[in-house]
């Protein structure tokens, strides 16, 4: 199923020489419209008339969330306020928020973006869609809100939180597709579990999530958990929200709307752009964006690009499922670890929910690595044996996957801090 | 045979405060209780008058809790009592994984609960050897 086959199936050539049409003119706007954009250019001796094609993508300069954040809040916006119709931020965890602003035609491509996403995760105009997104500054509610209304599903704006009525909700009303965060999924799924509700109590199909990354091994989880066919979408609020990218059924990467957004993948560490399938930094321009274009956006997002052909049909290249970024990873004793990685073990080794946080510290000159795993009523043994069996087992395969000694600690449920929206993976009391 | 619930719990000061707090609000009564402990965690097993019920509350109250089948066994209190019963396991192979005794009792002799790896085998055995293995009825009415 497609939303916009056209543009969603186009011939790659084709393709191209629209991207380089678009990217002309990008630049060429930010160069007049954004004094930060023309100086850096002009710091690097380019003009707008150097770059001729997408061939040239590569001598502009990057974009960095700190550039936005220095350009508080409007500095880097392409257009005047007055014709800006929305502002959405993203959250402020360090410093001020990246503030993002849209024009009324902005809008109309996110939610033609976004009514692509979801129709490709199998939702269409009979379906009732419960966005459990937050609604607000965060672009995920009003971005899925948009599309969905876009191709006519029954939108339910309920907005992250209050789990319980959640269910209530997606019970009585009858609830087919589900959009949030994956860890939220799960922890409805469990409070489902709790409830004592039965899936035929539920119409839910698919589940529509993203904007945290999450393995396939939670995938099968929440889909199994669920009964549903769980998509994953990708998006940031710097290049437009949700609707950057989103997979098709085959779940075998995220079509990237190129006629939109061209991505890059970079070495993180020199800038260097890497050949076709090499994995690295994600870095995204957008070619149709008027309120607040971006070139060379660094998303600290770890991908790869995969431009063969997809059994869907449609032609957009494919990026590797986000399993961790440049900036939650953390470096213990020299080596990067995800902590998506310590999640994909977790549940290889069986059945632990991925309830887990991985609390980093350091003891005179040497950084220690804690796992802490809660215990669920599967994992859980009347004999002491088992348990420390399982302990022992989280350990040497976290060892043996990642060369990393780790203490795992076995927690009581509930003892990690549950999140309507992104998960908190790791707290590092280092002192660096 | 006996259902025992075992409840996982961290080696924090409180812990069992709060699961013992649970049963009481709840008016659940304990006959018999025992806990493992290691550095990290422990494991709380108890049997108790009403074990549906208990796991119920425990669950709602968010402790991750099992249960597992166990041996309630009869012996006299006396030296050699319990040895004649271990035994008579040993003898025949069946394994111990642990063992603990009731709160209450009848005079003169003690209760046993075992927690053996071929359940259906230890009691024919010990009732083959004249061996009381008590019921959940035979408890309730001390």
């Amino acid at each position: 199923m497609y939303w916009d086959k056209a543009n969603e199936c186009m011939d790659r050539e084709q393709l191209r020489a629209l991207q380089s049409h678009r990217l002309i003119e990008t630049v060429q706007r930010v160069y007049h419209n954004v004094p930060y954009y023309r100086q850096r250019m002009q710091e690097l001796g380019i003009v707008p008339e150097d770059i001729k094609g997408i061939e040239d993508l590569h001598k502009l300069p990057f974009t960095t969330k700190q550039d936005l954040r220095d350009n508080y809040p409007y500095g880097l916006f392409a257009v005047p306020l007055s014709e800006i119709v929305r502002i959405h931020a993203s959250s402020g965890t360090t410093g001020k928020p990246t503030v993002v602003g849209y024009t009324r035609k902005d809008i109309v491509t996110w939610s033609e973006l976004m009514a692509r996403t979801l129709v490709s995760g199998g939702t269409h105009k009979d379906s009732v869609i419960q966005i459990a997104y937050g609604y607000g500054l965060f672009t995920g509610g009003l971005g899925v809100h948009y599309g969905a209304e876009r191709i006519g599903a029954s939108v339910i704006p309920v907005s992250g939180g209050n789990t319980k009525r959640q269910i209530m909700i997606m019970k009585d009303f009858g609830t087919t597709v589900l959009a949030c965060t994956p860890s939220y999924a799960l922890y409805i799924a469990e409070t489902i579990q709790e409830m004592g509700i039965k899936r035929e109590e539920l119409k839910l199909e698919y589940g529509i999530f993203g904007a945290e990354p999450w393995s396939e091994a939670m995938r099968k989880e929440i889909e199994e958990k669920m009964q549903i066919s769980a998509i994953d979408i990708y998006g940031l609020s710097e290049v437009i929200g949700p609707g950057v990218a989103s997979e098709c059924q085959c779940k075998n990467g995220l079509h990237i709307f190129e006629d939109h957004f061209i991505p890059e993948i970079i070495d993180p560490e020199t800038g260097e752009v890497l050949s076709e399938g090499k994995e690295g930094e994600l870095v995204f321009t957008t070619i149709t964006k008027e309120g607040l274009p971006v070139i060379r956006y660094r998303t600290r997002d770890i991908s790869s690009l995969d431009y063969e052909p997809c059994s869907c049909g449609r032609t957009h290249v494919r990026m590797k499922k986000v399993l961790g970024r440049t900036d939650d990873m953390i470096i213990i004793r020299g080596v990067n670890v995800f902590p998506s990685q310590i999640e994909s073990i977790l549940m290889e080794i069986g059945e632990t929910e991925p309830h887990y946080l991985l609390v980093v510290d350091r003891v005179g000159n040497l950084d220690s690595l804690e796992v802490w795993v809660e215990v669920s009523n599967k994992l859980f043994s009347d004999e002491v044996r088992r348990l420390e069996d399982l302990n022992r087992r989280i350990a040497n395969e976290i060892q043996s996957t990642l060369g990393l000694s780790v203490k795992v600690r076995l927690v009581e449920p509930k003892t990690i801090e549950r999140s309507e929206g992104k998960a908190k993976r790791v707290i590092d009391r280092r002192k660096l | 045979m006996f259902r025992q619930i075992s409840v996982f719990l961290e080696n924090k000061r409180g812990k069992l405060a709060e699961v013992t707090g649970v049963l009481a609000d709840n008016n659940i009564d304990m006959w018999a209780i025992s806990i493992a402990d290691t550095t990290n965690f422990g494991i709380l097993r108890i049997i108790v008058d009403q074990p549906e019920k208990a796991v119920k509350v425990l669950r709602y109250a968010g402790y991750t809790v099992s249960t597992t089948k166990v041996l309630a066994v009869e012996v006299p209190d006396r030296p050699g009592g319990l040895h004649r019963v271990l035994k008579i396991l040993s003898d025949e192979g069946v394994s111990i994984e642990y063992l603990y005794s009731f709160v209450r009792r009848p005079a003169e002799r003690a209760l046993i609960l075992f927690k053996v790896d071929r359940l259906d085998d230890a009691v024919d055995i010990l009732k083959r050897a004249g061996i009381n293995v008590l019921t959940n009825d035979q408890v309730y009415n001390l």
